[in-house]
């Protein structure tokens, strides 16, 4: 056990804890704080969605599984970087959109969104369930990450034991959660983003400087890696799945239950327009994160012995804290892991609160008691916060996670299916709720087939047009189907159907 | 006119510039090579970071643009 590391991870994570804890003290003594969040002045709006935003692109899945797929695949794994190239101009021109609908209207998930717009409460379920389906397995890889870095202090045991640590960190985060709501992991989110920051900075700098500059960690590793293979001639190989992975997870990353409460709670449509040319500065960070791989490949910690253990239980997700522990001292690694751990924290809380408002809203409200009091109602989605994290505990103890990233990819598979219903309805008046409804099924059910073929193992399926064939990411493929079915089943059944209202605009 | 906090600004003609990095990053053929470096860094890396860059200052650009007066 690496005593000096572990001191300084229970430290910073008691720290943390104090705080989510504080921060509901704060706000119960002045109760008009969440007032303040949806109405608060321009800059403070723009400065807590800068962190909640953050804390859902950059978690502790992003630190440990973009390095880990860069490591082990070389150029491929840095599609992360055009993908978050591309999230941001999305959130410029849809997103503000979507918040002042949403605000008109007092909506507060996409399944309202969509029950406002289309009046088919069948539809808003399938949104609602979509949304918690995909963020669940999310969750359980916040939890990966966590499980790794704790591995790595060389805490284990036997049974009931070897998972123990993971349960007391998500006990702890289950009561902030409850006790605190939002409020807690955005004001973690900055010791979080302290942290991490501290972190790369070490790393980007010190493994450079040991090894003679960027230019050696590049030429250590084998020149097949470093850029995607050249496809074959009647093939688009791997420029169409480089393309079409970043592509579909810029269109399915915004649509997550987690991101949208982040962007619904911001202040103004200004906001969120800002944060397009703020948030970016994470990407560059997440854009040197991807290059630890290389820095592990350069130093060869897949082939020291004192590592040999950790990749064998935890496979290339175990490259980064191999890399931390080779380079820096214990109580630094203990840093590290410890941001690492945090930043697990802060996007299971937002994603246990964004689930939760689904499951109270749609399901409880929406079918079980419709005329539920607003204290029954927040009651309820306190208790499905615990159900959730609970669930996603369950899931990581008992089912074995080898490719933390391509469980991600799959959970997009299906919240990509709600981008029609979502966003197109926006733009589009032709569409009405069961034409979504059925391009949905269509787009989860064509996606899941494709997803069987690999055995849920690759998020890749290849078409073949004419003689050439399109590996690519099966989402978008799923997403294609989706679209052609909304928009004709919508087209057949628009004389039995009436129309969504027309958007107000503002011009 | 625009006058509730919900109210969509005027569009600009700059938002066309939201094209770029799409198109930027699905041409992935015009940055899969090694050369030429900068910084030790191959083609492939440092172009790729720099479209973050440039994606942003369009964002702020376009910000300026539309949020004038």
């Amino acid at each position: 056990m690496n005593a000096p590391a572990l001191a300084v991870f229970i430290a910073l994570f008691l720290l943390v804890t104090g705080i989510g804890f504080w921060a509901s003290g704060w706000r119960a003594g002045d109760l008009t704080l969440l007032h303040e969040w949806g109405l608060g002045g321009r800059r403070f709006g723009t400065f807590v969605t800068w962190f909640l935003l953050g804390g859902d692109l950059y978690t502790a899945y992003t630190f440990i599984a973009v390095p880990a797929l860069v490591y082990g695949a070389g150029a491929l794994g840095f599609f992360a970087v055009p993908y978050t190239v591309m999230v941001y101009p999305l959130l410029y021109l849809i997103f503000p959109r979507l918040w002042s609908l949403a605000h008109r209207h007092g909506y507060v998930t996409s399944s309202d969104v969509v029950l406002g717009r289309y009046g088919n409460k069948w539809l808003a379920l399938a949104v609602g369930v979509t949304g918690i389906v995909a963020t669940m397995p999310y969750i359980a890889l916040q939890l990966v990450g966590m499980q790794v870095v704790i591995g790595a202090m060389g805490v284990s045991g036997e049974g009931i034991m070897k998972d123990l640590p993971l349960v007391i960190a998500f006990v702890i985060l289950a009561a902030f959660t409850y006790t605190s709501g939002l409020r807690a992991p955005a004001m973690i989110a900055v010791v979080k983003d302290l942290l991490i920051y501290l972190v790369v900075i070490a790393v980007t700098v010190f493994v450079p400087l040991k090894l003679g500059g960027f230019g050696s960690v590049f030429s250590a590793v084998p020149p097949a890696k470093l850029t995607l293979a050249a496809p074959a001639a009647d093939s688009y190989g791997p420029y169409s799945t480089y393309a079409t992975l970043a592509f579909g997870s810029a269109l399915a990353l915004l649509l997550y239950p987690h991101s949208l409460t982040a962007v619904l709670s911001s202040s103004s449509p200004g906001a969120i327009r800002r944060n397009a040319a703020l948030l970016p500065a994470y990407s560059l960070v997440l854009g040197l994160l991807a290059l630890l791989g290389f820095m592990a490949v350069a130093l060869h910690v897949g082939s020291d012995p004192a590592f040999a253990d950790g990749f064998k239980r935890y496979g290339n997700n175990f490259a980064v804290p191999a890399l931390i522990l080779a380079v820096f001292p214990s109580w630094f690694a203990g840093l590290a892991f410890a941001a690492i751990a945090i930043g697990a924290l802060v996007p299971s809380a937002i994603m246990s609160i964004a689930c939760a408002n689904i499951v109270s809203r749609t399901i409880y409200r929406g079918f079980l008691a419709p005329h539920a009091t607003h204290a029954q109602e927040s009651s309820m989605a306190k208790i499905a916060s615990l159900l959730v994290k609970v669930g996603a505990l369950v899931f990581i103890i008992f089912v074995p996670v080898p490719y933390a990233l391509q469980f991600q990819l799959l959970g997009g598979l299906w919240i990509i299916q709600v981008l029609p219903s979502v966003i197109l309805g926006l733009y589009l008046r032709l569409l009405n709720g069961w034409g979504l409804l059925a391009g949905w099924a269509a787009g989860t059910i064509l996606g899941t087939w494709m997803a069987s073929t690999t055995s849920f193992k690759a998020a890749v399926f290849t078409l073949s047009v004419g003689g050439t064939s399109f590996p690519g990411y099966i989402a978008l493929w799923a997403l294609v189907a989706n679209v052609a079915v909304s928009v004709l089943l919508s087209l057949l059944l628009r004389p039995f159907v009436s129309p969504a209202p027309e958007l107000a605009e503002a011009e | 006119m625009v006058s509730e906090p919900g109210a969509e600004p005027k569009r600009h003609w700059l938002r066309i510039l939201f094209v770029l990095p799409f198109v930027a990053m699905l041409w992935v053929s015009s940055y899969n090579r090694l050369t030429p470096a900068l910084f030790g860094f191959p083609f492939y890396y440092w172009y790729q970071l720099l479209w973050i860059v440039i994606a942003a200052a369009i964002a702020a650009l376009v910000y300026r643009a539309e949020h004038r007066g």
